[in-house]
């Protein structure tokens, strides 16, 4: 009976010395945290994704607190968390639209081979052998380093070997643009549908020559577009998404079939006729304009 | 004389011939958990040879100064995991005040450490081979020397292991396991080490 006693009073005041020394010691190695680091953290999108640029959620609710980072820092979690965030902050979020990651390249095997890869399946890597195993020095390798790199499921490499974003699915995080050694991969509003497919910056044939998807810098879309939202800027398309209406009158006269979506043949030849359609009406109105006037 | 050999015999032990990971499988989970990258590999590395050393130290004295004379020698194994218990929760307050680097880069492997049984291990070997304070320390000590170069060796080996090509059910822990496994055999080649014997 004395044995129990003893044993239970023993570790009893082991465990109650151990207690005490522990909580002078959380008392002299406490650490001062901001309580609405806690708040913030719980906001974020947990996934510690790193494509806010902080070492995982926890560095980036620490940034957000110390103002070093805005609110609308973490793209993942949205805008509903950003609005939620800047709550916590006491300021006000400008809450933008939503953007999802973009491919910009639609090569694949439409693009020629130089030769054929069979190295470390890394884009990286691909890259550092002879400057990689297509002709084009833009074009997707589709070796999926970004797939690697999206903590969401978003990207697969799709059947033509080029990597597709799937926009149900993407934050943007942004996390596989910083994968991508060829810098294919942007951001744009989810709500504009209309998008070059290719960063291709060689001109007309040069560009023709290494890719059948290729942009060749034609400017037709430049000059097809009311709104004057696409430019040919270094030798490649490029909309500006605050003018484009969507309404993709360049994908019909793109030669190359460059900007998604893709018109189909038909599609183009309907257009085409349309637009022959209303050159005569035009014709004809100013045909009949001067016999007007003379009445 | 005597003394200084003993301690180099355990010393060798320790590290190479007896190695607490390789010949007697303590503390596989973090060996396993921690050794994707060098850098958090060689923290948790340090992490464990402060806890065993200090463990060891702290434990010998629980169990020479407390436990014998009161007869409670069979309540060693509660009183030691209470002593690490508690030493982890220090340790952990202690890297997240000074190192929080590495705080965040061990993350659950820390309070994984109080369960660690290579901590626990190394104080119930000490009493089993009743070593002397000094020795025991000494075990602690080595025995966490051995584990950081187990750890830091296989943390070589699976950042190197990413560009080599083997069948992709392999990936992961399993490539991992293997090399481990590989690396036990070839520690075994240590056992033969016993000429201070």
């Amino acid at each position: 009976m004395l044995n129990v006693i003893s044993a239970v009073l023993v570790l009893g005041l082991l465990g109650a010395l151990f207690g005490a020394l522990l909580a002078v010691a959380s008392k002299i190695f406490e650490v001062k945290k901001d309580p609405r680091e806690e708040a913030v953290l719980g906001k974020l999108a947990g996934a510690n994704c790193g494509g806010c640029g902080y070492p995982g959620c926890a560095g980036c609710a620490a940034a957000i607190v110390a103002g070093e980072a805005p609110v609308t820092a973490c793209a993942p979690a949205g805008p509903d968390a950003a609005a939620a965030i800047a709550e916590i902050m006491g300021q006000s979020a400008a809450v933008g639209e939503r953007e999802v990651a973009f491919v910009r390249c639609n090569g694949g095997t439409a693009a020629a081979k130089r030769f054929e890869y069979v190295g470390i399946r890394d884009c990286g890597a691909a890259t550092k052998v002879a400057a990689g195993p297509l002709e084009c020095a833009w074009g997707c390798l589709g070796l999926g380093s970004c797939v690697e790199a999206c903590k969401f499921g978003a990207m697969r490499i799709g059947p033509n070997g080029v990597a597709v974003v799937d926009e149900e699915k993407c934050t943007d995080c942004m996390a596989c643009a910083a994968a991508c050694p060829r810098k294919l991969i942007v951001s744009v509003p989810a709500s504009k549908k209309v998008r070059v497919m290719c960063l291709n910056q060689d001109k007309g044939k040069a560009a023709m020559s290494v890719c059948e998807n290729a942009c060749i810098g034609c400017g037709l879309c430049e000059r097809e577009c009311k709104k004057d939202a696409i430019h040919v800027v270094n030798g490649i398309a490029s909309i500006d998404y605050g003018k484009c209406v969507n309404c993709k009158l360049c994908t019909k006269v793109c030669p190359r079939d460059a900007i998604t979506p893709i018109a189909t043949p038909e599609e183009k030849e309907k257009y085409k006729e349309i637009k022959k359609r209303q050159a005569e009406a035009a014709k004809q109105k100013a045909a009949a304009k001067p016999s007007l006037a003379k009445k | 004389m005597k003394e200084l050999t003993t301690l180099v015999t355990i010393t060798i032990g320790a590290i190479l011939s007896n190695n607490f990971i390789f010949s007697q499988f303590l503390g596989c989970c973090p060996f396993m958990g921690v050794s994707k990258k060098i850098d958090t590999a060689t923290g948790m590395g340090f992490a464990v040879v402060f806890v065993m050393g200090l463990a060891s130290a702290i434990t010998w004295c629980v169990y020479n100064w407390i436990l014998v004379p009161l007869n409670l020698v069979y309540m060693q194994t509660v009183a030691f995991i209470l002593v690490i218990a508690a030493l982890v929760q220090f340790i952990e307050m202690f890297l997240q005040k000074s190192v929080p680097a590495l705080y965040t880069a061990l993350g659950v492997y820390l309070p994984l450490i109080t369960t660690n049984c290579a901590v626990l291990g190394v104080a119930l070997l000490n009493i089993q081979n009743s070593y002397n304070f000094i020795e025991s320390v000494v075990y602690g000590v080595t025995g966490g020397v051995g584990f950081l170069l187990a750890i830091v060796l296989l943390a070589s080996i699976r950042e190197q292991l990413v560009f080599a090509d083997y069948p992709k059910a392999f990936e992961g822990f399993p490539i991992a396991l293997v090399s481990a496994g590989l690396m036990a055999l070839a520690f075994m080649g240590f056992s033969g080490l016993d000429i201070f014997k």
